[in-house]
């Protein structure tokens, strides 16, 4: 019988048409997905990423549920008006601890990969407050009720633990600690050192600009603040191990 | 398939299915498009071929071209800066307080500094760098940490209250209102703060407050000192507004303004530019040498 002849016999039968169209997807996904597993340079090794503490870890769900993503990229891409503006390319070792990272592709304001430090905490403050007392042209949402909400400290170990079952390394120590390191990180006067032993170059201070309370705020901006701080990607030993990668 | 025939208006051959005696044409495929379809399969191997892209066991076929996305982007930057190169090699040689010495490289140095001020200042200094309230005006010749180039050059640097850069710009005004002063006496010395700039008679009282508790940090005249960021007051140019409620506020619980410290973000020569820009926009002062032997001998 001729080729063509035979694939009549699968255009015509349904569930045959099923199997077959799924052994070809499979290929095609196999061929693309599998091999991201074992190559070397699917997330390149830098010094100095660590887990979010856990109050920028409280500060990412805040940025999640507030829908950062649909305006904001956190993916500087190797464009030179991308790096001229933002700084040195996003790696994708600094959001192997995000769960799910925030990459993002809708651009609306400009991207936050390399955001920590680049304002003061009372710029962020009232920035997320009233977006146009700062920046006149944005076309931000005001998120006035952020400084105004107490943070919820119910599940800190909980999420850490989630995220510990799908990779993220905190110790049993960090989990158990989760709720106190939130609040050491809040207050310029608790006793850190744990901490920072714990998540080297944690920054801890009063975010808020209101130390009375752990408001929403206060995780949010601790958050905004650590993001591309943690890799020094322009240390000579990064920049050469780059520049050895090819292929990419 | 026994119905296959050829349908006699066209020419073409049928498929041979029939429904209610409808036939449909097996007209085959435009020539110009199957062509385009087998090119586009020869392209294909060129392509992988020429460029990165089968993956294998440690890494991913590189391509005989050994083109990479961050090599291109290395490739791009250097053809940009190449021009630009001798100008920036020239302005980095160059302290920043000898860059009005040379006229070219110091218009060199405002232009690329105006670019990096649009990217990194405008959020807070605003777009005509014009500032807003809590962040400075840098148009105008009030300085809180000195508007010579290389007061200006280490304030981006070092920033103000930058938390983590032990040479930032450090100092904080006590919150008067937490049990120094009444609020009665914080409203006298605001009245004496704005008779500072005319704005109201002296009065006696906040004179004495002031010279009290202010002079130190702000001066005897109200006139500020940069060594400490304390602001000019008598100058009527206010960071966090100029009504005697603003001064009262500020007063009973101080607002403090942070700068991030741009050293370790810029490149120097950026910085050094951002210098220039901001000391060209209206209110850069001359840099004095201050001259540790001259001044040892001035002492009485």
């Amino acid at each position: 019988m001729k080729f063509t002849e035979q694939h009549k016999k699968l255009e015509r039968n349904v569930t045959l048409l099923a199997v077959f169209a799924f052994i070809a997807v499979a290929i095609g996904g196999a061929v693309e997905i599998a091999p991201l597993f074992w190559i070397d340079n699917t997330i390149e090794k830098v010094q100095g990423m660590r887990p979010y503490t856990p109050l920028e870890q409280a500060g990412r769900d805040i940025y999640v549920r507030e829908g950062c993503y649909v305006c904001h990229s956190q993916m500087i891409r190797p464009f030179r008006d991308e790096t001229e503006r933002y700084g040195h390319y996003s790696l994708a070792a600094e959001s192997m601890y995000d769960h799910p990272f925030q990459w993002g592709s809708k651009r609306t304001g400009p991207d936050l990969a390399r955001v920590g430090g680049r304002y003061s905490d009372a710029w962020h403050v009232q920035h997320l407050r009233d977006p146009r007392s700062v920046v006149p042209e944005s076309v931000m949402p005001t998120y006035k009720f952020l400084a105004e909400t107490d943070l919820d400290l119910t599940d800190g170990s909980a999420k850490l633990q989630a995220l510990r079952d799908v990779g993220v390394p905190y110790s049993k120590k960090d989990i158990a600690q989760a709720v106190l390191d939130m609040k050491a990180q809040a207050d310029p006067m608790a006793d850190a050192a744990d901490l920072m032993k714990r998540y080297p170059k944690a920054q801890q201070r009063d975010f808020d600009g209101n130390p009375s309370r752990l408001t929403e705020m206060d995780a949010l901006v601790a958050y905004l603040q650590v993001l591309g701080t943690l890799v020094d990607v322009n240390a000579a030993a990064a920049q050469e191990d780059l520049a050895k990668e090819t292929g990419r | 398939m026994a119905n296959k025939r050829i349908d006699e208006a066209t020419g073409t051959q049928t498929v041979g299915h029939e429904w209610d005696g409808i036939e449909e044409l097996d007209t085959p495929m435009p020539r110009w498009w199957l062509w385009t379809f087998y090119i586009t399969i020869v392209f294909a191997v060129g392509y992988v071929i020429a460029y990165p892209a089968v993956p294998m066991f440690h890494k991913g076929t590189e391509g005989v071209l050994g083109w990479s996305s961050r090599g291109q982007l290395a490739h791009e930057m250097d053809e940009h800066q190449a021009a630009l190169k001798p100008m920036l090699a020239a302005i980095g040689a160059v302290p920043v307080e000898k860059l009005p010495d040379n006229t070219a490289l110091m218009r060199a140095a405002v232009t690329g500094g105006r670019a990096a001020f649009k990217v990194n200042c405008v959020q807070c200094h605003g777009a005509g760098a014009a500032g807003s309230k809590g962040y400075p005006n840098l148009n105008d010749d009030d300085w809180l940490w000195g508007g010579d180039l290389k007061a200006i050059e280490y304030t981006i640097t070092h920033g103000a209250r930058q938390p983590g850069d032990a040479q930032t710009h450090q100092s904080q005004m006590p919150a008067f209102g937490t049990g120094i002063l009444t609020s009665a006496q914080i409203d006298q010395v605001a009245s004496h703060v704005l008779s500072l700039s005319g704005k109201a008679r002296d009065n006696a009282a906040g004179a004495q407050l002031f010279a009290q508790n202010c002079a130190v940090c702000h001066g005897a005249a109200g006139t500020g000192n940069r060594t400490v960021g304390a602001p000019n007051l008598a100058d009527a140019i206010w960071l966090y507004g100029g009504t005697r409620d603003d001064i009262a506020a500020q007063v009973t619980n101080p607002r403090h303004g942070a700068m991030p410290a741009w050293g370790g973000r810029l490149d120097p020569v950026t910085i050094k530019m951002l210098a220039a820009y901001v000391h060209s926009l209206g209110g850069g002062e001359d840099f004095v040498e201050v001259a540790p032997a001259a001044k040892t001998d001035a002492a009485p």
